[in-house]
């Protein structure tokens, strides 16, 4: 099995390297064929390995492949970790992978960075299995940056726009802020537990749960709770948490197939993978799991707001992905970490649906990504139609869609939870839901249904886009309909994740669930009667009045309620506070330091200064010898009469 | 290879006859003559340098390829020669260096061609005498012999402003090392040797140390440079020549750092520990400050120049951070640690360093300017250059996967058990260099072509990826597996935390 594991990180690496260094050499086919390939058979054999270790009777595999150093005692390793929590991730990473690349051939043909683009979907997906794959905590590092360098670099993917080069810059820096908590964090797991391996440092959690330590003052700290935040802290750089969110619907600015990969099912859901993985540790600090917990929910709540007020149809997408990081980190907050992972799977397939279908109207409406310039699409599109509203009716939980079983388990755990901040991330997930139906049919309506609202050219030249777009879209519709059914029982109330995921009996917010469950079937039976179906279904009949029945109402009440609209559009702010205050106040301690400290006070005073001294002192005594003899006689005698003096006083 | 062969001698003389040869020769030979004889001359020292690395016995800290014969007796002065696993590595990056420098030169320099190429032969045979000589008078002649071919290379082909730079650059390294000279003098009449070995066993009150401390400081913080003493640097290298400005990162500033490991802290151990605080808050100073300044650039040397000093604020802080390690973990583990991340820091640097000059003597070769705001989207025209910058950049960044982030995550992650806080003001270098390099990058690199001098820009010519490549190709791989350098370095490094953690008072 560990060979599998080889092939399946080296396939896509081996692939990215081939279209990357010799792209130009095996063309464009060659490129995509390649590239392809190396993530079907990533595909193939991780789903092997997957149904081995999940469903068949295959032990849990912890490897080493090589040591990458040791020093002091502590041996750094590169190594695999391969067990139910990682090879279900690997399952969705390569599949939305192998979908995004046989989309892009379509969506990309006419680009001319083609090969440059496969080769970095390709890396992407190597760091990305190099991450969930991890047995240490360097080696997540390593896949946390470099998953962050292939983002970086596909968001600015279009080099010569500004607003791409703006967005990837900013991407990388407010995950770089991420990852300043998440390297401290990984500094004290290796002090306290001196080893970077997962298995020992879980092992020896337990018996640090009472330690404390010393950071400011005299006041004593939780370990426990300054680790786990520390690493939260990266986690919400990678899975955008207010208030490091701020990059990514920015990062909108890439291409729309990355947008789906890196920016909506896999990357963004690293932190989400990252907190699970590290229940052990997590479950040991309530503090810790409060903050999460809060963060989430204030996500979750206000991300999904700002989905209301966009017209750019990635944006509503983006914002709405926020939203759903959201719920699955106020998931882990009430430590149902399987529900978390549950609602990333599924949320992986329907957001990734959502945006390949954005694309695809995208390149139906010639780049043109206004809503307010769309409408009546679904004559022309039918196919990108459906699966949209397939991919939205999952999305809002509509009963028996992948959404439906995911988003029920959070609310419903999070309100059998007592943790410290359940109440109010309660009330902030089911208000959610009516945002979410709310923002998503507002899409809907606004991009298929209603007057056609674009030029005459763009209409004339309307037509649903080839099979290598729609094949995908059909092929994300049928999990987004499906996974919800098949698998809420098993990874939620069974024993699906074995021993990678810890939640101590006392926090199973699921619990109470789980005793209330009887099948999917039931479930759904139960759903239609509940508050959350009753609130989706008000969100649709509100976008429906909003935006087919009387499409002048949303623009009377933005009037109406004009401050909260503008605060919305200024999307509360945080990007014009972040330009002020952290770049614009970097650059001018920059130039503060560059010219008071080093120009003026090191250079100008110390520096040129004491040679200017050494020039003055010369001058002064330059003047001392004028050449006149008697002068020179005078201060002989004057120096004889001195030393005389001392002598006679000494003795 | 036989046991007594004075290798690491051919090692320096070999390339500083050669290059005092080419000096000499001046215009009387062509230029193409002058640029084979010195692509050979240091294709053969490095050649020679590697086995260095496949003799060197790893299981000992003791001094290999050692060359002893008397140079003056009557102040028992020797010309003793050795390497062992910190002086090793940063030969092999000497002599390495020095191929990639002479290439760099093939085109970009025409006035008096030979010279500048003896200029960088003297320079590789000196420095590899600095880092191989076990005697402290040596050390000294070989330390102020290697300033002067640096300063040829600055004040005849540097830049407009040069002569300022050139004499900043020599008063403050020569200052520094008079009081090194004046240290070792001192301990000369202590104890009647110049040996090194010698002077590391040699006890010594702690007002003595104290001093001896202040003179070493005095030469290697300025050589490194540390804040407050670093202005030098950003202007050396923006005056300097693209070959003097990557010998200048990639090696010299080395010697601060070697010079710190192999006679401050063994020679006076009191006196380090008691000064190892503001060592550490210089280093932090370093990190933090410098960082910002950087920022603020807008000549892309300058801005390198910064980060080269805030990169070697982890170096420093990576040594000197270690006796409050020791004092809380109670363990000399994390010690090990934090000094071999010093190192390969170092050593990492090098490559980094050098690769980033390089790329901006690209620039330089063809549009003559180093102001970012001359530039913008460079990497329509030049595609593969960018690439490469790209490398260079991301692990200037620290990105891991590259040898950048390897000696910064072990100072950091070690810095944790010396303090909380040090390790969040050396963590935000991760902020503060990705700001600083990555919006240069931007700048420079990314967007729509700026104006016609960038529109009329040649990519890289095979001579020029052939050299990017090389450095790129060390930063992967020592990023991947980084392993063999710590190999060589371990007994070496134990070693010395076991001296200097030892007090020579009484």
């Amino acid at each position: 099995m560990i060979n599998y594991a080889y092939i399946i990180v080296l396939a896509p690496l081996v692939a990215a390297i081939m279209a990357g260094l010799f792209g130009k050499k095996i063309g464009r086919t060659g490129s995509h064929w390649i590239t392809v390939l190396g993530v079907a058979i990533s595909f193939a054999l991780s789903l092997l390995v997957y149904m081995g270790i999940v469903w068949g009777d295959e032990e849990p595999l912890n490897t080493n492949l090589y040591t990458w150093l040791s020093s002091g005692g502590i041996n750094f390793h590169v190594g695999f970790l391969l067990d139910e929590l990682s090879t279900t991730m690997m399952v969705i990473v390569t599949f939305v992978s192998l979908m995004v690349h046989i989309y892009t051939i379509g969506y990309m043909q006419d680009d001319p960075g083609y090969q440059r683009f496969f080769s970095y979907i390709s890396l992407f997906t190597f760091s990305m299995l190099m991450l969930v794959m991890s047995n240490n905590f360097m080696q997540l590092f390593f896949g946390w940056e470099a998953v962050g360098l292939v983002s970086y670099l596909l968001i600015g993917f279009w080099f010569k726009k500004d607003t791409a080069i703006f967005a990837n810059l900013k991407a990388f820096l407010v995950n770089r802020v991420g990852d300043f908590g998440f390297l401290l964090g990984i500094a004290a797991v290796l002090m306290y537990f001196n080893s970077m391996d997962y298995a020992e440092v879980f092992q020896q959690a337990p018996a640090m749960a009472d330690r404390t330590i010393n950071i400011w003052a005299d006041k004593q700290w939780s370990l426990m709770t300054v680790i786990c935040i520390l690493l939260f802290i990266g986690a919400m750089g990678k899975s955008a948490q207010a208030p490091l969110h701020v990059w990514l619907p920015d990062s909108m600015e890439g291409p729309t197939p990355i947008s789906a990969l890196i920016h909506a099912a896999t990357m963004v859901t690293a932190g989400i993978f990252m907190v699970a993985r590290m229940s052990p540790l997590f479950e040991l600090s309530e503090t810790a799991l409060s903050f999460v917990l809060l963060i989430g929910a204030f996500t979750a709540f206000f991300m999904g707001l700002l989905g209301l007020v966009q017209t750019d149809i990635k944006r509503v997408v983006a914002y709405s992905t926020l939203s759903q990081l959201g719920y699955m980190t106020v998931a882990l907050g009430v430590s149902a970490y399987s529900a978390a992972i549950f609602h990333l799977g599924t949320h992986a397939f329907f957001k990734a649906l959502l945006f390949l279908a954005a694309g695809s109207v995208i390149i139906g409406m010639h780049h043109e990504q206004d809503m307010r310039k769309m409408g009546g699409l679904r004559k022309y599109m039918p196919i990108t139609w459906i699966t949209s509203l397939i991919g939205s009716l999952a999305l809002i939980g509509f009963p028996g869609l992948a959404g439906f079983f995911s988003k029920d388990a959070i609310i419903e755990a999070v309100h059998h939870s007592d943790r410290y901040g359940a109440d109010i991330a309660y009330w902030a997930v089911l208000s959610g839901v009516f945002i979410t139906a709310l923002y998503s049919f507002r899409l809907i309506f606004m991009v298929f249904h209603g007057k056609e609202r674009m030029d005459e050219h763009t209409r004339a030249h309307l037509k649903e886009s080839p099979s290598v777009v729609t094949m995908p879209l059909i092929l994300l519709a049928i999990p987004s309909v499906l996974v919800g059914a098949i698998f809420i029982e098993p990874m939620l109330f069974s024993d699906y994740f074995g021993s990678s995921i810890l939640v101590f009996p006392e926090n199973n917010s699921l619990k109470e669930m789980g005793e209330h469950f009887h099948g999917w079937f039931e479930m759904i039976k139960h759903g239609v009667t509940q508050l959350p179906f009753i609130l989706a279904m008000l969100g649709v009949v509100v976008a429906w009045v909003g935006y087919i029945g009387f499409p002048k109402a949303p623009g009377n009440l933005a009037s109406i309620l004009r401050p909260i609209h503008w605060v919305l559009t200024k999307k509360y702010g945080f990007d014009q506070f972040n330009q002020i205050f952290f770049a614009g106040g970097a650059r001018a301690l920059g130039s503060l330091f560059s010219n008071i400290g080093d120009r003026l006070m090191i250079d100008g005073m110390m520096v040129n200064g004491s040679a200017k001294f050494v020039g003055f002192i010369s001058g002064v005594i330059r003047h001392i010898q004028s050449g006149y003899l008697y002068h020179y006689a005078f201060a002989m005698i004057l120096g004889l009469l001195a030393l005389l003096g001392i002598f006679v006083h000494g003795f | 290879m036989v046991s007594n062969f004075p290798l690491l001698s051919l090692i320096i003389w070999m390339p500083v006859l050669v290059g005092l040869a080419l000096v000499f020769a001046d215009t009387h030979l062509k230029s193409s003559t002058s640029k084979l004889i010195a692509l050979v001359a240091s294709l053969l020292t490095f050649a020679l340098s590697v086995p260095l690395y496949f003799d060197f016995d790893n299981s000992t800290h003791a001094m290999q390829f050692v060359e002893n014969i008397p140079w003056i007796e009557v102040f028992n002065i020797n010309y003793h020669l050795g390497i062992d696993g910190i002086a090793m590595p940063l030969i092999l990056l000497t002599t390495f260096t020095t191929v990639l420098v002479v290439l760099a030169a093939w085109d970009s320099i025409t006035d008096r061609q030979s010279q500048y190429l003896g200029a960088f032969l003297i320079l590789n045979g000196l420095m590899v005498a600095v880092f191989s000589a076990q005697d402290a008078m040596l050390f000294y002649v070989f330390w102020e012999a290697m300033l002067i071919p640096m300063f040829m290379i600055i004040g005849i082909w540097g830049g407009p402003n040069r002569i300022y730079a050139t004499v900043k650059f020599f008063l403050y390294t020569f200052l520094g090392s008079v009081f090194m000279l004046v240290a070792f003098l001192y301990l000369y009449s202590k104890g009647g040797s110049f040996d090194i070995q010698t002077l590391h066993d040699m006890p010594l009150s702690m007002a003595a140390q104290k001093w001896i401390f202040v003179a070493f400081f005095l030469a290697f913080a300025v050589k490194i440079p540390m804040f407050p003493v670093h202005t030098w640097l950003p202007d050396a290298h923006v005056e300097a020549p693209t070959g003097g400005s990557v010998i200048l990162a990639a090696i010299m500033l080395k010697m601060g750092g070697y010079g710190f490991l192999r006679f401050s802290m063994p020679i006076t151990p009191d006196a380090s520990q008691e000064f190892a605080s503001i060592m550490i808050v210089l280093s932090l100073i370093a990190i933090v400050y410098i960082g910002f300044v950087a920022l603020a650039q807008g000549d892309m040397k300058k801005l390198i120049a910064y980060s080269s000093i805030s990169h070697m604020g982890f170096v420093t802080l990576g040594m000197f951070m270690i006796y409050k390690i020791i004092a809380n973990t109670s363990s000399t583990d994390g010690a090990v640690m934090a000094m071999e991340g010093s190192m390969v820091q170092m050593i990492s640097h090098g490559f980094i360093s050098g690769g980033m000059f390089l790329c901006v003597g690209v620039l330089y070769d063809r549009m003559h300017s180093r102001q970012i705001k001359d530039y913008g989207g460079v990497v329509n025209t030049m595609p593969a250059f960018a690439a490469f910058m790209m490398l260079f950049a991301m692990a200037n960044a620290g990105l891991p996967g590259t040898s950048g982030f390897v000696g910064e995550f072990l100072i950091i992650l070690t810095a944790f058990k010396a303090s909380f806080w040090i390790a969040f003001f050396a963590a935000m270098t991760l902020i503060l260099g990705a700001a600083y390099t990555l919006w240069m990058y931007k700048r420079v690199v990314f967007g729509e072509v700026t104006n016609d001098e960038v529109a009329k820009l040649q990519d890289i010519n095979g001579r020029e990826k052939l050299i990017l490549a090389s450095l790129a190709f060390f930063v992967l791989l020592f990023g991947l597996w980084p392993a063999p350098i710590f190999e060589v370095m371990h007994p070496t490094i134990e070693n010395l935390i076991q001296h200097i953690t030892q007090s020579k008072l009484n």
